[in-house]
Protein backbone atom coordinates (compact mmCIF):
# COMPACT_ATOMS: atom_id res chain seq x y z
CA UNK A 1 0.00 0.00 0.00
CA UNK A 2 2.39 2.30 0.97
CA UNK A 3 4.76 1.80 -1.83
CA UNK A 4 1.81 2.34 -4.40
CA UNK A 5 1.32 5.81 -2.27
CA UNK A 6 4.83 6.36 -3.11
CA UNK A 7 5.15 5.74 -6.40
CA UNK A 8 2.12 7.39 -7.47
CA UNK A 9 2.91 10.56 -5.39
CA UNK A 10 6.84 10.10 -6.97
CA UNK A 11 5.73 10.02 -10.26
CA UNK A 12 3.51 13.09 -9.85
CA UNK A 13 6.13 15.03 -8.12
CA UNK A 14 8.59 14.96 -11.28
CA UNK A 15 6.18 15.06 -13.83
CA UNK A 16 5.09 18.70 -12.14
CA UNK A 17 8.56 19.01 -11.92
CA UNK A 18 9.44 18.38 -15.77
CA UNK A 19 6.20 20.60 -16.77
CA UNK A 20 7.17 23.74 -14.59
CA UNK A 21 10.76 23.83 -16.85
CA UNK A 22 9.13 22.85 -19.95
CA UNK A 23 5.78 24.56 -20.13
CA UNK A 24 6.75 28.24 -21.39
CA UNK A 25 3.72 30.12 -19.95
CA UNK A 26 4.78 31.33 -16.47
CA UNK A 27 1.50 30.79 -15.00
CA UNK A 28 1.39 27.19 -15.93
CA UNK A 29 4.52 26.86 -14.25
CA UNK A 30 3.45 28.34 -10.67
CA UNK A 31 0.62 26.01 -10.89
CA UNK A 32 2.85 22.94 -11.45
CA UNK A 33 4.65 24.10 -9.10
CA UNK A 34 2.20 23.87 -6.64
CA UNK A 35 1.21 20.91 -7.43
CA UNK A 36 5.17 19.77 -7.03
CA UNK A 37 4.98 20.58 -3.68
CA UNK A 38 1.43 19.24 -2.72
CA UNK A 39 3.25 16.12 -3.69
CA UNK A 40 5.80 16.79 -1.45
CA UNK A 41 4.00 17.53 1.08
CA UNK A 42 2.38 13.89 0.93
CA UNK A 43 5.91 12.40 1.05
CA UNK A 44 6.37 14.46 4.31
CA UNK A 45 3.39 12.51 5.73
CA UNK A 46 4.34 9.17 4.72
CA UNK A 47 8.01 10.34 6.54
CA UNK A 48 6.18 11.22 9.86
CA UNK A 49 6.63 15.03 9.60
CA UNK A 50 2.98 16.15 9.82
CA UNK A 51 3.10 19.22 11.05
CA UNK A 52 6.00 19.89 8.37
CA UNK A 53 3.26 19.00 5.62
CA UNK A 54 0.55 21.29 7.06
CA UNK A 55 3.36 24.25 6.90
CA UNK A 56 4.18 23.32 3.47
CA UNK A 57 0.60 23.58 1.94
CA UNK A 58 0.27 26.77 3.98
CA UNK A 59 3.10 28.05 3.89
CA UNK A 60 4.86 27.09 0.36
CA UNK A 61 1.69 26.72 -1.73
CA UNK A 62 -0.30 29.01 0.00
CA UNK A 63 1.51 32.39 0.92
CA UNK A 64 4.72 32.26 -1.18
CA UNK A 65 3.04 30.98 -4.39
CA UNK A 66 0.56 33.22 -4.33
CA UNK A 67 3.53 36.17 -3.67
CA UNK A 68 4.93 34.25 -7.10
CA UNK A 69 1.12 34.12 -9.38
CA UNK A 70 0.64 37.85 -7.78
CA UNK A 71 3.84 39.24 -9.69
CA UNK A 72 3.56 37.02 -12.40
CA UNK A 73 0.06 39.06 -13.21
CA UNK A 74 1.55 41.92 -12.36
CA UNK A 75 4.68 42.15 -14.73
CA UNK A 76 3.89 39.53 -17.67
CA UNK A 77 0.23 38.49 -18.23
CA UNK A 78 1.24 35.26 -19.73
CA UNK A 79 3.39 36.22 -21.64
CA UNK A 80 5.60 34.22 -22.81
CA UNK A 81 9.49 33.94 -23.77
CA UNK A 82 10.15 35.62 -26.91
CA UNK A 83 12.57 36.68 -29.58
CA UNK A 84 15.82 35.42 -30.73
CA UNK A 85 17.71 33.87 -27.74
CA UNK A 86 21.16 35.68 -27.31
CA UNK A 87 22.81 32.50 -26.30
CA UNK A 88 21.73 30.38 -28.86
CA UNK A 89 22.47 26.94 -29.44
CA UNK A 90 25.08 27.04 -26.41
CA UNK A 91 22.19 27.57 -23.94
CA UNK A 92 21.71 23.36 -24.95
CA UNK A 93 24.94 22.94 -23.70
CA UNK A 94 23.26 23.23 -20.10
CA UNK A 95 21.49 19.30 -20.72
CA UNK A 96 24.29 17.09 -20.69
CA UNK A 97 26.50 19.17 -17.77
CA UNK A 98 23.24 19.26 -15.68
CA UNK A 99 22.75 15.28 -16.75
CA UNK A 100 26.22 14.79 -15.36
CA UNK A 101 25.19 16.55 -12.19
CA UNK A 102 22.56 14.44 -12.11
CA UNK A 103 23.78 11.56 -11.99
CA UNK A 104 26.24 11.70 -9.63
CA UNK A 105 23.69 13.30 -6.80
CA UNK A 106 21.40 9.95 -7.93
CA UNK A 107 24.09 7.83 -7.43
CA UNK A 108 26.02 9.17 -4.41
CA UNK A 109 22.98 10.61 -2.65
CA UNK A 110 21.17 7.29 -1.98
CA UNK A 111 24.15 5.29 -0.78
CA UNK A 112 24.15 8.21 2.61
CA UNK A 113 20.95 6.21 3.53
CA UNK A 114 21.40 2.55 3.87
CA UNK A 115 20.76 1.71 7.42
CA UNK A 116 17.17 0.46 8.16
CA UNK A 117 14.85 3.53 9.66
CA UNK A 118 14.50 3.56 13.30
CA UNK A 119 11.13 3.50 14.24
CA UNK A 120 9.24 7.22 14.92
CA UNK A 121 6.35 8.66 16.13
CA UNK A 122 4.56 11.26 13.91
CA UNK A 123 5.94 14.57 15.07
CA UNK A 124 3.93 17.13 15.75
CA UNK A 125 3.74 21.05 16.64
CA UNK A 126 5.23 20.25 20.40
CA UNK A 127 8.01 18.24 19.23
CA UNK A 128 8.89 20.86 16.79
CA UNK A 129 8.49 23.91 19.05
CA UNK A 130 10.38 21.89 21.29
CA UNK A 131 13.43 21.46 19.25
CA UNK A 132 13.36 25.30 18.00
CA UNK A 133 13.40 26.83 21.64
CA UNK A 134 15.93 24.21 23.23
CA UNK A 135 18.97 23.03 20.23
CA UNK A 136 18.13 25.66 17.87
CA UNK A 137 17.66 28.87 19.59
CA UNK A 138 20.03 30.84 17.88
CA UNK A 139 19.11 30.11 14.57
CA UNK A 140 15.37 30.70 15.13
CA UNK A 141 17.01 34.21 16.08
CA UNK A 142 18.43 34.69 13.23
CA UNK A 143 16.13 33.75 10.91
CA UNK A 144 13.89 36.11 12.77
CA UNK A 145 16.45 38.80 12.23
CA UNK A 146 16.68 37.93 8.56
CA UNK A 147 12.87 37.96 7.86
CA UNK A 148 12.93 41.51 9.37
CA UNK A 149 15.58 42.52 6.87
CA UNK A 150 14.10 40.88 4.09
CA UNK A 151 10.45 42.79 4.93
CA UNK A 152 12.78 46.14 5.15
CA UNK A 153 14.65 45.43 1.97
CA UNK A 154 11.24 44.42 0.01
CA UNK A 155 9.78 47.22 1.04
CA UNK A 156 12.74 50.06 0.38
CA UNK A 157 13.38 48.16 -3.08
CA UNK A 158 9.30 48.31 -4.09
CA UNK A 159 8.81 52.29 -2.89
CA UNK A 160 8.59 54.49 -6.04
CA UNK A 161 11.19 57.24 -5.92
CA UNK A 162 10.23 60.36 -5.20
CA UNK A 163 10.99 63.17 -8.42
CA UNK B 1 8.10 0.23 3.94
CA UNK B 2 9.93 2.51 1.49
CA UNK B 3 13.64 2.72 1.85
CA UNK B 4 14.47 6.06 3.12
CA UNK B 5 17.37 5.88 -0.16
CA UNK B 6 13.89 5.87 -2.65
CA UNK B 7 13.19 9.13 -0.96
CA UNK B 8 16.92 10.46 -1.27
CA UNK B 9 16.94 9.13 -4.89
CA UNK B 10 13.63 11.43 -6.06
CA UNK B 11 15.06 14.70 -4.11
CA UNK B 12 18.51 13.89 -6.53
CA UNK B 13 15.71 14.13 -9.56
CA UNK B 14 14.08 16.95 -8.25
CA UNK B 15 16.91 19.37 -8.19
CA UNK B 16 18.47 18.24 -11.30
CA UNK B 17 15.28 19.03 -12.54
CA UNK B 18 15.63 22.36 -10.94
CA UNK B 19 19.11 22.67 -11.61
CA UNK B 20 17.85 22.41 -15.93
CA UNK B 21 15.38 24.95 -14.98
CA UNK B 22 17.51 27.40 -13.90
CA UNK B 23 20.41 26.60 -16.78
CA UNK B 24 17.74 26.60 -19.38
CA UNK B 25 15.31 28.94 -18.89
CA UNK B 26 15.11 32.57 -19.73
CA UNK B 27 12.49 33.83 -17.76
CA UNK B 28 13.37 35.21 -14.25
CA UNK B 29 10.38 34.04 -12.58
CA UNK B 30 10.60 30.80 -13.86
CA UNK B 31 13.92 30.58 -12.85
CA UNK B 32 12.52 31.54 -9.35
CA UNK B 33 10.48 29.01 -9.29
CA UNK B 34 13.10 26.25 -10.42
CA UNK B 35 15.22 27.81 -7.20
CA UNK B 36 12.15 26.64 -4.95
CA UNK B 37 12.53 23.51 -6.46
CA UNK B 38 15.79 22.88 -5.43
CA UNK B 39 15.27 24.37 -1.90
CA UNK B 40 12.20 22.20 -2.16
CA UNK B 41 14.34 18.72 -3.05
CA UNK B 42 16.68 20.08 -0.24
CA UNK B 43 13.94 20.02 2.15
CA UNK B 44 12.51 16.35 1.42
CA UNK B 45 16.66 15.00 1.57
CA UNK B 46 16.53 16.47 5.31
CA UNK B 47 13.34 14.95 6.20
CA UNK B 48 14.01 12.26 4.71
CA UNK B 49 17.48 11.35 6.16
CA UNK B 50 15.89 12.53 9.39
CA UNK B 51 13.42 10.10 9.38
CA UNK B 52 16.30 7.45 8.97
CA UNK B 53 17.83 8.59 11.95
CA UNK B 54 14.50 8.44 13.86
CA UNK B 55 15.45 12.25 14.97
CA UNK B 56 13.07 15.03 14.14
CA UNK B 57 16.05 17.60 13.61
CA UNK B 58 15.93 17.46 10.13
CA UNK B 59 12.51 19.06 10.04
CA UNK B 60 13.48 21.98 12.01
CA UNK B 61 15.96 22.87 9.56
CA UNK B 62 13.21 22.03 6.48
CA UNK B 63 11.20 24.76 8.74
CA UNK B 64 14.25 26.84 8.18
CA UNK B 65 14.87 26.69 4.78
CA UNK B 66 11.39 27.18 3.90
CA UNK B 67 11.61 30.47 5.79
CA UNK B 68 14.21 31.61 3.94
CA UNK B 69 12.55 30.59 1.07
CA UNK B 70 9.91 32.78 1.52
CA UNK B 71 12.36 36.00 2.68
CA UNK B 72 14.40 35.31 -1.05
CA UNK B 73 11.10 35.31 -2.74
CA UNK B 74 10.14 38.57 -1.50
CA UNK B 75 13.39 40.31 -2.18
CA UNK B 76 13.59 38.27 -5.38
CA UNK B 77 10.27 39.44 -6.86
CA UNK B 78 10.70 43.07 -4.94
CA UNK B 79 13.96 43.21 -7.16
CA UNK B 80 12.16 41.74 -10.42
CA UNK B 81 9.11 44.45 -9.98
CA UNK B 82 11.89 47.02 -9.51
CA UNK B 83 13.62 45.86 -12.94
CA UNK B 84 10.59 45.14 -14.93
CA UNK B 85 9.73 49.16 -13.82
CA UNK B 86 13.00 50.43 -15.18
CA UNK B 87 13.36 48.42 -18.73
CA UNK B 88 9.49 47.25 -19.61
CA UNK B 89 10.80 43.64 -20.24
CA UNK B 90 12.75 41.28 -18.20
CA UNK B 91 14.62 38.50 -19.91
CA UNK B 92 18.03 37.24 -17.70
CA UNK B 93 20.15 37.89 -20.58
CA UNK B 94 19.18 41.75 -20.80
CA UNK B 95 20.95 41.87 -17.31
CA UNK B 96 24.39 41.65 -18.71
CA UNK B 97 25.62 45.40 -17.73
CA UNK B 98 27.67 44.01 -15.01
CA UNK B 99 28.84 41.63 -16.38
CA UNK B 100 32.40 41.28 -18.46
Amino acid sequence: MEWVVFLIVAACAIASAVGLVVRPNPLHGALFLIGNLFCVAVLYLMLRAEFLALAQVIVYAGAIMVLFIFAIMLLIPGRAEAGPDPLGPQRMLALPFAALLGLAVVIVLPHAATRAPAPMAPVGAQTLGQLLFTDYLFPFEVISVLLLAALVGALALAKRRAG
Amino acid sequence: MVPISYYAALSAVLFTIGVIGVLVRRNPLVIFMSIELMLNAANLAFVAFGRSRGVADGQVIALFVMTVAAAEVAVGLAIIVAIFRARYRISVDDLSLMRW
